[in-house]
């Protein structure tokens, strides 16, 4: 015993157990910190920012914040799906064509039932997957075209219509004009759907089938049904990601854009492993935050939007392999 | 233990699997008692860790049945098997890298006091069950494991290779908390390459040979030896196996300097402390059960790992290495038993014998096909190559694709030849030809250390073998010696004066829980050279 005690350690003073808390979540409170300089740079580059410009942030990046939690749940559990922009463009269509001209009630079935589709839609995906065993990255591409012809099948140009009330829960300010709603709704849908899952045995397995399946298979896990629940979780965010679509263009959007590839791009700059079983939702919807500002902050600095695209991609390669590198001594250490 | 009609737990009978063509289980039977510890042995392909597989859930056996406490146990996967009765530790940790302990124990379900208590009581008290699992040791992992498939209480704790890669003091706890399960209502089954500790814990030991059951021993003093003898079968006898040209190599001039020497070499847990001395033209065999470090020393002596502690020295000057390619240029060359770990699978037979050679940093210019294509032509026809699907290597039957992870050191010429299990999985006929030619590399001066899990080999192949048991050279054999029982004996290290720190944990363990072993083992063992 005497020879283990080195080994463990004893750790049972508040300090370390904060200190712990700090290490094991250092990407996130390093992303906050990253998030604050860019704040500051907006603010510098362009004064008046302020209320409005932060209000216009959170409506851009509805979408797209959806989108990157619905890619890091797949990623989690140690997946990824490629269909996630056809998704949100399904989800999109389907509600507007749904909810054009029809009253408030009609709306919220409306919205439940998009819901419904998007863990369906995820399903087929993460049923395909397992059953086939074709490599997952194969299946959800192939999908994605399927999801996005369908889209085009039910409606072919923008068009639609949303319900005032979803358009109205997402613009404008809530109380405090620094506190705008869209912000508020993501955070509202995060907490009450993921923190819940996370903390059950179905989140644990999800992170466990990422982790290690081999090892989670061995803890009894059921490891396919758990895939297949994770891509149904991932289909469910998407839709919500084509609702904020419809409640922020108005109309339908039947085009996925380029969605699927920004959402990888926001959780890996979110501190979600692609080999699986390690990150959350948080750090990626910050790093959907950070990569809207830099766009933003380049507009203001004049820069060419072409040029600006090319900058956004050097500054995630620039930011995760300097991630890597602090990994990499700590273990040294 | 419980006399009378046996109470059984567990009992398997008949139970067979194939795949394929292949055999893997013919008919094997396991009869647990209540209150037991028993132990299943056999020799490597016996069958035992298929059966393993079968009762821990992995693999559904062919035809048998298996009851555990009346109830026919069919299982399909680990959660199944727990429902069924049989928990089960393995040799990697079924732990999730990336949760916490807390969150590992809540996914199975275990409970947390009773997993603490178990901590504690396997020596590991203060262990923060909020640590993240891959920050932790391997042998933490092993004891959380352990601790965790005790919490659950299981009518059947199976323990496949517990004490692998354990410390002497945790081992020593290990063996107690096993112990301290006869005459409870539960059983073990308890797999170990250990001897010593099948003598410490074990009531009873089944022994599992081409799949089947050959035998079910009463675990007493000197016991031992009948496993060994139940496990090899009618080779224990048969002192026959023909010597290699050994005769024909002439004895080394004294004095001479060793090609490879190692000294003090250590990795880790699983190598503690190995040296050697390889000559020129000689053949050394390796011999060790699985996991007692060989691994790890092919991986140091090849360039993949540093060493950590010892030393290494070529032609009598001490190297080091930090890259395969530094020990390539020291002349050691490496053919690993994946024959996928060395060969371009997807690129022809001319290129993968061709790449040692050209790949050399410095000439990444034009290769001059010229003297490349009569180098390789030479090696194809020394090793008597397949070439009939020579565009794609992969095509090659496992024997052919061997030959030329073979050629492609030989076409440059070969000074050391390092080889892990080399004949694994390769047919008769072809196995005879890399006997064949190690013996002309080493009579051409070269040296060739062999690792083989097949122990027959060493007759075949080699002038000498030494053999490792728990990271530590424990024998010297010559080859007359070197006979399979000698070698299996050895490899168990079954000698008298072994004096290690966890045979003394063992011992003592032993005598708290027997009072009787008053009968000296016997010393069969003494063909085994010095150490």
């Amino acid at each position: 015993m005497t020879a283990t005690s080195g080994v463990i350690g004893r750790r049972d003073s508040a300090l370390e157990t904060a200190l712990g808390l700090v290490r094991r979540n250092g990407w996130t409170l390093a992303l906050v910190g990253l998030l604050v300089t860019f704040l500051a740079i907006t603010k510098l580059l362009n004064p008046n920012y302020g209320p409005a410009g932060i209000q216009g942030l959170a409506i851009s990046i509805l979408p797209i914040a959806f989108a990157a939690v619905a890619q890091a749940i797949v990623v989690i559990s140690g997946g990824i799906d490629l269909s996630v922009g056809s998704m949100m463009a399904l989800a999109s269509v389907t509600s507007a064509v749904l909810m054009k001209d029809q009253g408030d009630l009609f709306g919220v079935a409306v919205v439940v039932a998009v819901l419904l589709l998007g863990l369906a839609v995820g399903a087929i995906n993460g049923a395909l997957v397992v059953v086939t065993r074709v490599p997952d990255i194969v299946v959800t591409l192939a999908m994605s075209f399927v999801w996005a012809g369908t889209a085009l099948l039910i409606l072919n140009t923008p068009g639609g219509g949303a319900a005032p009330w979803l358009m109205e829960i997402i613009s404008g300010p809530l109380g405090n004009p620094w506190l705008p709603k869209a912000l508020v709704v993501l955070a509202v849908v995060v907490v009450v759907v993921w923190l819940p899952l996370r903390r059950s045995t179905l989140g644990l397995s999800l992170y466990a089938v990422g982790s290690s399946p081999l090892a989670a298979f061995r803890s009894g896990v059921a490891v396919a049904p758990t895939k297949i629940v994770a891509y149904a979780l991932t289909g469910f965010f998407a839709a919500l990601g084509g609702l904020a679509l419809t409640a922020t263009g108005g109309v339908g959007a039947p085009v996925p854009g380029s969605y699927t590839l920004q959402s990888v791009a926001a959780i890996v700059l979110g501190g979600v492993s692609l080999a699986g079983g390690r990150g959350g939702v948080l750090g990626p919807i910050i790093a959907v935050i950070i990569l809207a500002l830099v766009r933003t902050d380049l507009f203001f600095a004049g820069v060419d939007p072409n040029w600006s695209t090319a900058i956004q991609g050097a500054i995630l390669i620039g930011v995760v392999m300097f991630g890597s590198l602090v990994a990499m001594r700590r273990m040294r250490a | 233990m419980i006399d009378g009609a046996p109470d059984l737990l567990l009992d398997a009978t008949g139970v067979a699997k194939h795949y394929g063509a292949v055999v893997a289980l013919r008919s094997a039977s396991l009869a647990v008692r209540r209150g037991e510890v028993h132990a299943l042995m056999g020799a490597n392909g016996a069958g035992k860790s298929t059966l393993v597989k079968i009762l821990t859930g992995g693999v559904h056996p062919d035809r048998g049945t298996i009851v555990v406490r009346g109830k026919p146990f069919v299982s399909r996967s680990p959660a199944e098997a727990r429902r069924g009765g049989i928990v089960s530790v393995y040799q990697e940790p079924a732990l999730i890298p990336d949760l916490d302990v807390r969150a590992n124990l809540r996914l199975t379900q275990s409970p947390v006091e009773a997993t603490r208590h178990w901590l504690a009581e396997l020596g590991l008290p203060d262990l923060d069950l909020a640590d993240l699992v891959r920050d932790l040791p391997l042998a933490t992992l092993r004891i959380i494991d352990l601790a965790r498939a005790l919490a659950i209480e299981p009518d059947v704790l199976l323990l496949d290779e517990m004490t692998a890669a354990l410390p002497a003091n945790l081992t020593e706890r290990v063996l107690e908390v096993v112990a301290r399960q006869r005459g409870t209502s539960r059983s073990v089954i308890f797999i170990s390459h250990r001897m010593i500790e099948i003598a410490a814990v074990c009531d009873r030991a089944t022994v599992l040979r081409e799949g089947e059951t050959v035998g079910v021993v009463d675990v007493t003093a000197g016991s031992e030896h009948r496993i060994v003898a139940l496990m090899l079968g009618d080779m224990a006898g048969d002192l026959s196996a023909h010597v290699a040209d050994v005769a024909a190599s002439p004895s080394r001039p004294a004095g001479a300097t060793p090609r490879l020497s190692a000294r003090a070499l250590s990795s880790g847990t699983k190598l503690t402390d190995v040296s050697f001395d390889l000559y020129p033209g000689e053949v050394l065999g390796v011999v060790a059960l699985e996991g007692q470090g060989q691994d790890e020393l092919f991986d140091i002596l090849s360039g993949s790992e540093r060493p950590g502690g010892g030393d290494l020295l070529v032609d009598g000057a001490a190297v080091s290495f930090r890259h395969p390619a530094d020990a390539i240029r020291a002349g050691l060359v490496y053919i690993p038993a994946d024959r996928a770990e060395a060969l371009l699978m997807q690129r022809s037979v001319r290129e993968n014998i061709a790449l040692p050679f050209t790949a050399r940093i410095g000439a990444w210019g034009p290769i001059d096909v010229r003297s490349e294509r009569i180098k390789v032509d030479a090696a194809i026809a020394t090793l008597q190559i397949d070439t009939r699907a020579a565009s794609e290597v992969r095509r090659l039957s496992g024997g052919n694709q061997q030959k030329v992870t073979i050629a492609r050191w030989v076409a440059g010429g070969v000074q050391t030849m390092l080889c892990f299990d080399p004949t694994r999985g390769i047919d008769i006929g072809t196995k005879q030809q890399i006997y064949q030619l190690l013996r002309d590399l080493a009579n051409a001066g070269a040296a060739v250390l062999l690792y083989t899990s097949e122990l027959k080999e060493i007759q075949l192949a080699c002038d000498r073998a030494i053999v490792i048991f728990r990271g530590r050279v424990v024998a010297e054999i010559p080859v007359a010696d070197a006979d399979e029982p000698t070698l299996l004996r050895a490899a168990y290290d079954l000698r008298p004066d072994a004096v290690m720190p966890e045979v003394i944990a063992a011992e003592t363990v032993a005598a708290e829980i027997r009072d009787s072993g008053t009968t000296p083992v016997a010393t069969e063992t003494g063909s085994a050279g010095t150490r």
